[in-house]
């Protein structure tokens, strides 16, 4: 039931937007975008290139709210660079946050205490650096066969960065948790456009909060986190998907009760069973569906698209490889369908969370060649032939398998 | 009373959509019976791009099961008229 209270909410937020921290498109729009084959017609048509301020151009699925990925040529390097990491939001209100008034208010149930930290607080806590891969659960999404609802990424919804920050564990640490603590909770300074919307709070378990890895960062590459991508500080949740990585964290609640809501369930959520996750978000597990919590194994052939043209004779193919933290291991290729596999030469590690880059060097007959890539990790665990198709188009890590035309 | 709060939730799609940030992109969704409350309502929370970018896959059963979504889910304000109106404009002009 819509209140004039709630209109005029609806109106402020809508003006808060209007001044807020709204992308300015540049005027140098690029036409027409290098969509990944196999998305829906509808965004192939609709999706163009566009330049974010502070931004190389990106893909641009939507703009309000914004979702932008990133084209396959930025994926040349293990690290991608500010300018190329792609924009992801739930929720249009996204306010300029200002650094000198920003706080992140620490408590809840489940803590010892409460407190508020600002970013100088942050930053004179002891720093951690770590080179991760942040991956939108969504990614790959458009390649869903058959398709299912959602913002229809192609490969782009991705990026890996060196994160600098504190640990999530020492800022916990000065309120102290409750041993009845079971989730962490936080949420983001952006919200909703009409506030009957559901505002996009999230959890992790404890265990996972108290991680070495699990960081409040406030440097991406060495320079400030840029604001489409959560400034002044986010969540860092190495090996898990980017519905963890809260943007603009402004609070952590510590809870002795599962964290409910939209966000919690029913999104972001996968069937029992179908996939090999080893983490578990066991206090929001139900019969049937678990949270998406860590990255399946994957690999993109980032060198060269589906169909490109390749010279006759020797040639090289790059890529990168990444998964849930265990660690690359290997990657193969195969240039007959699959029938043999060749081991692909891993490029430089830069720890168990990165992309892994990697290479294979080949000799191309006149003609139509395939390329196929599977990646392997620590624990084991291989790329699927075939879809392991759900609801909401999660985890696509199936083996590319690219025609490389040689004339 | 009904029409109070039609009036009521036209205002305030109009008072939501009309802060509209100066370099959104125009984006023109197929003409067709039951645009103007897509514009009017859908366009209110998000870019109508989210709309060709659901599309051609989804049967008249999705396009209503996402408008449900966006009512019961989402909170959108959306009248039961125009909720009809709205998944009959997607099933005929964006559904497969």
């Amino acid at each position: 039931m819509l209140t004039r209270r709630s209109v005029l909410g609806a109106a402020g937020a809508g003006l808060a937007l209007a001044g807020g921290g709204w992308p300015k498109l540049s005027d140098s729009r690029a036409a027409g975008a290098p969509v990944t084959p196999g998305v829906p017609a509808g965004i192939a048509d609709a999706a163009t290139l566009e330049t974010l301020p502070g931004k190389k151009p990106l893909i641009r699925l939507a703009y309000r709210p914004p979702n932008y990925e990133s084209p396959l040529d930025y994926f040349r390097t293990a690290i991608t660079p500010n300018d190329e990491f792609f924009v992801r939001y739930h929720l249009s209100d996204i306010p300029d946050v200002d650094a000198a008034t920003y706080k992140i208010a620490v408590g809840g149930e489940g803590a010892n205490g409460q407190t508020e930290l600002t970013l100088d607080d942050l930053k004179k806590l002891p720093a951690y650096e770590i080179v991760a891969v942040n991956q939108c659960s969504g990614n790959r999404r458009g390649l869903s066969s058959p398709h299912v609802a959602g913002v229809e990424w192609g490969y782009g919804a991705m990026g890996c960065a060196r994160w600098k920050g504190a640990r999530l564990k020492d800022v916990l640490a000065i309120v102290g948790l409750k041993p009845e603590a079971i989730e962490i909770a936080f949420n983001g300074a952006d919200g909703p456009a009409f506030d009957k919307t559901p505002d996009f709070i999230k959890s992790i378990p404890v265990w996972r909060a108290v991680d070495e890895s699990t960081l409040i960062a406030y440097e991406m590459n060495g320079a400030p986190l840029p604001h489409l991508n959560g400034f002044p500080a986010r969540l860092i949740v190495p090996g898990w998907t980017g519905t963890y990585w809260m943007k603009h964290l402004i609070s952590l609640t510590a809870l002795t009760k599962p964290l409910g809501g939209f966000w919690m369930n029913p999104a972001y959520r996968i069937p029992v069973g179908m996939f090999p996750v080893v983490a578990r978000f066991v206090s929001q597990e139900n019969a049937t569906s678990t949270p998406i919590t860590e990255i399946v194994v994957n690999s993109l052939i980032t060198s060269h698209a589906d169909g490109a043209k390749v010279k006759p004779g020797n040639n090289t193919v790059t890529g990168l490889a990444w998964d849930g933290g265990y660690g690359i291991t290997g990657v193969a290729a195969s240039t007959d369908g699959g029938k043999t596999w060749s081991a692909a030469t891993l490029g430089e590690d830069f720890g168990r969370y990165a992309f892994r880059p990697w290479s294979f060097a080949f000799k191309a007959k006149p003609g139509k060649n395939t390329m196929m890539v599977n990646a392997t990790n620590k624990i084991g665990q291989t790329q699927t032939a075939a879809l392991l198709f759900n609801p909401a188009g999660y985890h696509n890590n199936v083996m590319q398998n690219i025609t490389l035309n040689a004339a | 009373m009904r029409a109070i709060a039609f009036a009521v939730i036209v205002a305030a799609a109009a008072l939501v959509a009309l802060p509209a940030l100066a370099d959104e992109p125009t984006i023109q969704l197929k003409t067709g019976p039951g645009l103007d409350k897509v514009e009017g309502n859908c366009g209110a929370c998000h870019s109508l791009v989210y709309i060709q970018m659901n599309s051609p896959f989804l049967n008249a059963a999705g396009w209503n099961a996402e408008v449900t979504k966006m009512i019961k889910a989402f909170g959108a304000p959306i009248s039961d008229g125009d909720a009809k109106d709205i998944a009959a404009y997607l099933a005929a002009n964006y559904g497969t």
